[in-house]
């Protein structure tokens, strides 16, 4: 109980830190940069929506700092991110709702892949060291965890898209009018593949080290020698015996993990115009609509947050020492 | 280096290490490929054969004898950016994995051996650096800072980057804080700064050696990633800039594919060999880890 009151407050504490990133930012830089943001778009947005701009990033305002904070606080959790500059009169909140289903499902099926595959490989190539396929594995596994994520999308767009025109160059859906029930489902998962695939090749190569290392510092503990002169099946000691106590740092490391992961999604969207929430930050920087930006930043730091407290979830289920003391 | 002269035990130890450093196959292909980049960035300028800059090629040429990797929209030399722009990468790499280990090492080591509320503190800071992910921070930072630069950058980057190393190093100083020979530094009276530098951070040299690797990887990943979105100084010669520059110009598209993947393998290549020296003081530290 201890264990996840402490994750919990850690939660909340983490959340409080990137809304403040959020407030603090623009008001640090020299010459407020959203200020040249309403200037840009001075025109095109009517004067309430300017004023509104500018309580944001507290130009123009007389407020103490303090009173400005506990304003932008207050408009955070009522799910007041105003209005995006860029899709003007649309508001943050609903440009990205439109975005999150889709980031959701690419990022949370290809991350699950990407962690079963990678840690199943990590198992079986620590099992058997020095095997041809091991040997194979671990150093593609470098190349694959040390390259640019968008870098190995674009070669996998320009093979598989351009050159074989296996799969359709970008987007989430064919655009053919009338698609609807399975056909609609078919596009959405046909245009799924390539971006998925990118990511899970990318973020399995880490999984797979990872999962390596502990399986190989677990395998010379002496319960495992014991295992052996028992006389247990392989099987049984591989998995039930080494894997299980093995996987357990790879769930404290899944909060770097996760981050490299969405770091990769996001990129991955970009290339494909993949209409997530990738796609709609780089759209938000190339028209500098900073109010987006900051909504997609707290999106993806809450995401984050909420896929680590399941993996502390999963922790405490798996390790009963998580559930009686602290850490 | 320095340390080492202070505790002569550690020389022979470390001695060692270095002597399997170089035998370990692993750490052998990522000096190797270490190495010729370090090469080409020193030399690029007689190693190139035209400037980076100049525009005095036709545009959008294929592979020639002439070109090796063909021209730009703009009529620069793709070969000759490419060597140029191991200079920055390789500096990105580098000055960002120190500055990043720099801050790791005092974090680390300060909540790991100073305990109590100061460990809360700085551990519950250090958390916070980690769970928040890395590019989307690094991406709203750049976006907010006017000044377009390398420097800022690596500034970005760095502070970013360090959160990971802290923690290991923390717990490192957890373990070594109860040996002996620092209850017989703390007996005698020296001072914490002195402990903490003298006695533990020498035993730990290799972790933190480790972790810069570590963090240069993730910073050359890092630099390309926010130079490809047009975030960094996009009239810089670096691989990033390249790539940017390719995609903007639908090179694949045109059938340049030189163009677009020269520069990323260019950056796997550094990445890796930045990933495998880490992996390899990590097996050689660890013997568990050695083959047998």
């Amino acid at each position: 109980m201890k264990y996840i009151l402490k994750r919990v407050i850690f939660f909340l504490i983490t959340a409080w830190a990137a809304l403040t990133i959020n407030f603090i930012l623009p008001r640090l830089m020299p010459g407020n940069p959203a200020e040249v943001m309403i200037a840009k778009f001075q025109g095109r947005l009517n004067p309430q929506a300017i004023s509104a701009l500018e309580i944001a990033f507290g130009i123009n305002t007389h407020e103490s700092m303090f009173l400005q904070y506990w304003d932008y606080l207050g408009r955070m959790l009522t799910g007041n991110f105003g209005i995006s500059v860029s899709f003007y009169p649309t508001t943050v909140g609903q440009v990205l709702s439109q975005a999150i289903p889709w980031t959701l499902g690419l990022a949370g099926i290809s991350t699950v892949i990407a962690f079963i595959i990678g840690t199943l490989l990590g198992i079986r190539v620590s099992w058997r060291r020095n095997s041809a396929s091991s040997t194979v594995t671990v150093p593609l596994a470098f190349f694959l965890n040390s390259m640019p994520y968008f870098w190995f999308a674009l070669v996998v767009e320009y093979v598989f898209a351009f050159i074989f025109g296996w799969f359709p160059l970008g987007g989430a859906y064919s655009s053919a009018s009338g698609l609807a029930g399975l056909s609609l489902v078919w596009s959405v998962l046909y245009h799924a593949i390539l971006p998925a695939g990118t990511i899970v090749i990318t973020a399995m190569g880490g999984w797979m080290l990872t999962m390596r290392n502990n399986m190989i510092s677990v395998l010379s503990d002496d319960y495992i020698t014991f295992a052996f002169a028992q006389g247990l099946p392989e099987r049984e000691i591989e998995l039930n015996y080494a894997a299980r106590n093995a996987i357990l740092p790879s769930f404290t490391g899944f909060a770097m993990a996760i981050g490299f992961v969405i770091s990769g999604v996001l990129l991955t969207e970009i290339v494909f115009s993949y209409p997530g929430v990738g796609y709609l930050l780089y759209q938000a920087v190339l028209n500098i609509d900073y109010p987006l930006m900051q909504a997609i930043f707290l999106f993806i730091t809450i995401a984050v947050l909420i896929a680590n407290f399941i993996a502390d979830m999963v922790y405490v289920f798996l390790d009963p020492r998580a559930r009686s003391s602290g850490e | 280096m320095y340390f080492l002269i202070l505790v002569p035990d550690q020389v022979v130890n470390d001695m060692n290490y270095v002597k399997i450093f170089f035998k370990n196959k692993k750490s052998t292909v990522g000096i190797i490929i270490f190495l010729i980049f370090v090469v080409l960035a020193i030399f690029s300028p007689f190693i190139a054969p035209y400037s980076p800059t100049s525009m005095a090629f036709t545009p959008l040429q294929g592979p020639s004898w002439k070109h090796l990797l063909g021209t730009t929209a703009v009529g620069q030399d793709i070969f000759s950016q490419v060597i140029w722009g191991t200079r920055l990468s390789l500096m990105v790499g580098l000055i960002t994995g120190a500055i990043a280990t720099i801050i790791s090492v005092i974090m680390g080591l300060s909540s790991g051996y100073l305990g109590g509320l100061t460990d809360d503190i700085l551990m519950t800071i250090t958390n916070i650096f980690l769970v928040i992910p890395g590019l989307p921070l690094i991406i709203i930072i750049s976006a907010f800072i006017v000044v377009k630069g390398i420097w800022t950058i690596i500034f970005v980057i760095s502070i970013t980057g360090w959160a990971w190393g802290a923690r290991t190093l923390r717990s490192q100083v957890l373990t070594l804080k109860g040996r002996d020979y620092v209850n017989a530094s703390v007996v005698v009276g020296e001072s914490s700064s002195h402990i903490i530098f003298s006695d533990i951070f020498p035993n730990m040299l290799s972790l933190v050696v480790a972790n810069f690797f570590g963090a240069a990887v993730y910073a050359v990943l890092s630099e390309a990633g926010l130079e490809f979105l047009g975030l960094g100084d996009s009239s810089a010669i670096s691989w990033g800039t390249i790539l940017y520059w390719a995609q903007n110009n639908q090179a694949l598209l045109f059938g340049l594919w030189e163009w677009a993947t020269v520069p990323g393998l260019m950056i796997a290549l550094l990445g890796m060999s930045f990933a495998l020296m880490n992996f390899a003081v990590d097996e050689i530290t660890n013997p568990k880890l050695r083959k047998r």
